[in-house]
């Protein structure tokens, strides 16, 4: 007898698209957060296909931080465009220039903590009622917590240890007002996962996931791409290597991995080889135990 | 043998308490199919360092709260991943004291299939047997117990076959389906991945094997056909001038092109024109398929109505008998009014009557305590505001599932199955 089960995938796929259809029913003014990272644009794709052949019903922000890949900035605006969404742009920058955020100082200074009070802000002045992001519960331990449709308060604060407990496929998007949800479709999408449908799918990924030749600084055991907004420490010392990024973050905190491969296939053999964890290379995250927790307590992606 | 390309996704559940060795097995499967990667492993060796451990401990790989790392104790449900050549696994591990009986039916209500941990030297305890009926209440379609510990028991084929009878006892008051047993040992790893060599006795298969062939694809219903309408899809465009489709996720049953089907509420017969996806159109789709259907005919359709077959629809109704698992600190009382969600449709509904509770360690049932506090489980009977289309949770856990919800506090108070 034909066995009527699907393959992983398309499993992941169908309860993407199911959660995608959901947040566009059940919420008024949905947003989906795009940083012209790999999980963003995956989270994008799936949400053409949920609406196909009509438009994705929902705009997308990108918080620009000011320290991007100009790789990431390009992709993002031909991708975008080809979409046919509309791109809203807030930047950490302006949050810097009308004193609402302070920037950090020295060698380690990210504005990666700053991009939470751009995103509220952003929220708030375009009333958002829910955010699509691409986060994944297997990145790291505080997101193996989160929820489908998790809920902000009025500060757009997440409480781990009380949330809404959320059973079968049967969502809650009910709040209160000046409350939000974070909406995470990939919840249950590994990085190996994010990679072969990628790859089954064809789908177009900025060019610093593959292997390239960059100038580069060795900071903590990881290698940094050489910019502007970088300081030099004096014994530092800029060398040519051939790397690539296994995650795209800001370029003040994501750290290249040296790597020949070329093509999606042998990233694919080189992630399945791999010893370390994506989040490995994110300054970001190793600040402490429990640094992705208390971002995400305070309104963090 | 045909090439095996395709990859199934099995979902089970985990319960235990801090010392039955739930986590040592997690991480037993993790590192035995190379699923924790070193980074992770040497941030665990640091912190169990750090506080003095051993042996490092692998509970702090799934206590991802700060609370949880603090207070040594999982409190909340966390989704942990690996993947073998042949399926990729989510595990939804919960912990399981009885105050946290919420979170373990949180874990089961997706699950193909629970794993339940038995110490080998201490037997069923009172923690077993309320595993063992949440996962029977949930209808999880398959229950792998492992009998765990045997190093300690010196891996005497008795002490097994002692437990397994005394589980079958057990277990015959329930309603469970497929069981098996595998005696292991998580910290040596016999009989989880590898075959034990200490226990030639036992011929059944390794806790891996049985995960990774255990039959699944009749654990969904590919009888009853059910699509209950999420959104209509109109693009409105030149080139999709006059397209207009109904999208959901499948909850039961086949749809072919060209079969008759009927809409519910309003009884509207016609045929499917067309099962649509972006990859193109397909000439059948089952649960749990996201599609969009395009109609013959042109009714008014939304969010909430319900496509089936003619000769085969749910029950219809505003009157449900349910069992209840009570999730919230404002207590459940007869007469409380909550918003339900049922498949895509949302009501209120009003509680007319507390049947019994039930005490979930020893199946006794109260027939005379009419309220529901937090981790209270029994059987209700409400009625909603709009009519329903339901079928029994047993016949479809989709269809036959719904939420409660506060309408004050907005929170996701009940979760109930419908008999």
């Amino acid at each position: 007898m034909f066995s009527y089960n699907l393959d992983h995938l398309k499993a992941l796929e169908s309860e993407s698209i199911y959660i995608l259809r959901e947040v566009a029913s059940l919420c008024e003014r949905p947003v989906l957060l795009f940083s012209g990272g790999k999980d963003s644009i995956v989270a994008s794709h799936l949400a053409k296909k949920a609406f196909f052949p009509a438009k994705i019903p929902f705009p997308f922000l990108h918080i620009d931080t000011g320290h991007n890949f100009p790789e990431t900035i390009e992709f993002r605006d031909r991708w975008v465009k080809s979409m046919g969404v509309n791109l809203l742009i807030r930047s950490v920058q302006t949050s810097i220039d009308t004193g609402r955020v302070t920037e950090e100082k020295g060698l380690f200074a990210s504005r990666n903590l700053l991009q939470t009070t751009t995103l509220l802000d952003a929220i708030k002045e375009f009333r958002f009622d829910a955010a699509i992001g691409g986060a994944r519960r297997d990145e790291e331990k505080a997101r193996a917590k989160e929820r489908f449709f998790s809920h902000r308060d009025e500060f757009g604060q997440w409480d781990p240890k009380n949330q809404r407990p959320e059973l079968w496929n049967l969502f809650n998007a009910r709040k209160g007002p000046g409350q939000h949800f974070r909406i995470f479709p990939l919840s249950n999408w590994t990085e190996l996962d994010i990679w072969k449908y990628i790859h089954q799918e064809k789908i177009e990924i900025p060019a610093i996931y593959y292997s390239h030749s960059r100038k580069v600084i060795e900071r903590n055991g990881q290698f940094l791409a050489l910019a502007d907004f970088i300081p030099l420490a004096p014994n530092e010392i800029v060398e040519e290597k051939i790397v690539r990024f296994r995650t795209i973050g800001d370029m003040t905190c994501t750290g290249a991995i040296e790597s020949p491969a070329a093509s999606i296939e042998e990233i694919i053999a080189e992630i399945i080889a791999a010893t370390t964890t994506e989040r490995g290379t994110r300054h970001d995250d190793l600040r402490s135990e429990s640094a992705m927790e208390d971002r995400k307590r305070q309104g963090y992606f | 043998m045909p090439h095996r390309s395709k990859i199934e996704l099995l979902r089970f559940t985990t319960c235990g308490s801090v010392d039955d060795g739930k986590s040592t097995l997690i991480g037993r499967l993790l590192l035995d199919t190379r699923n924790i990667l070193a980074d992770q492993y040497d941030s665990l060796k640091a912190t169990s360092d750090q506080r003095g451990l051993s042996e490092v401990d692998l509970s702090l790989l799934t206590d991802g709260l700060r609370a949880e790392r603090e207070q040594g104790i999982t409190i909340d449900v966390a989704y942990r991943f690996f993947s073998t050549n042949k399926r990729k696994f989510i595990i939804a591990d919960t912990p399981g004291h009885i105050q946290y009986t919420r979170n373990m039916v949180t874990g089961a209500s997706t699950a193909n299939l629970a794993l339940i941990l038995i110490d080998a030297r201490k037997g069923i305890l009172e923690q077993t047997c309320r595993h063992a009926f949440i996962a029977s209440l949930l209808r999880i379609p398959h229950i792998v117990v492992c009998i765990n510990k045997m190093d300690l028991v010196d891996y005497d084929k008795a002490a097994y076959e002692k437990i397994v009878e005394e589980f079958g006892m057990f277990a015959s008051r329930l309603d469970v389906q497929d069981v098996q047993f595998i005696p292991i040992s998580a910290k040596y790893g016999d009989n989880v991945v590898m075959r034990s060599e200490k226990m030639k006795w036992y011929e059944g298969s390794t806790l891996m094997f049985h995960l990774e062939n255990v039959h699944i694809s009749g654990d969904l219903n590919h009888i009853d056909c059910r699509l209950p309408v999420q959104t209509t899809i109109r693009p409105r465009t030149d080139e999709y001038h006059d397209y207009r489709s109904i999208a959901g996720q499948i909850s039961g049953g086949v749809f072919r092109k060209g079969d008759s089907v009927m809409v519910l509420p309003s009884g509207y017969k016609t045929k499917i024109k067309s099962i649509d996806t972006a990859d193109g159109e397909l000439e059948e789709a089952y649960a749990p398929m996201s599609i969009a259907m395009r109609l013959e005919d042109e009714f008014d359709i939304g969010r909430g109505d319900m496509i089936v077959r003619e000769n085969n629809v749910p029950q219809i109704g505003q009157d449900l008998e349910m069992m209840v698992c009570w999730l919230n600190e404002r207590a459940l009382s007869p007469g409380n009014k909550y918003v339900i969600r049922h498949t895509t449709k949302e009501s209120t509904c009003v509680i007319r009557d507390v049947r019994y509770k039930i005490d979930i360690n020893t199946l006794r049932r109260n027939e005379n305590d009419k309220v529901f506090i937090m981790n209270d489980i029994g059987r209700i009977l409400i009625r909603t505001a709009q009519p329903l289309f339901y079928d029994s949770y047993r016949r479809n856990r989709n269809t036959g599932s719904i939420i409660l919800i506060d309408e004050f506090t907005n929170e996701t108070v009940g979760a109930g199955m419908i008999i």
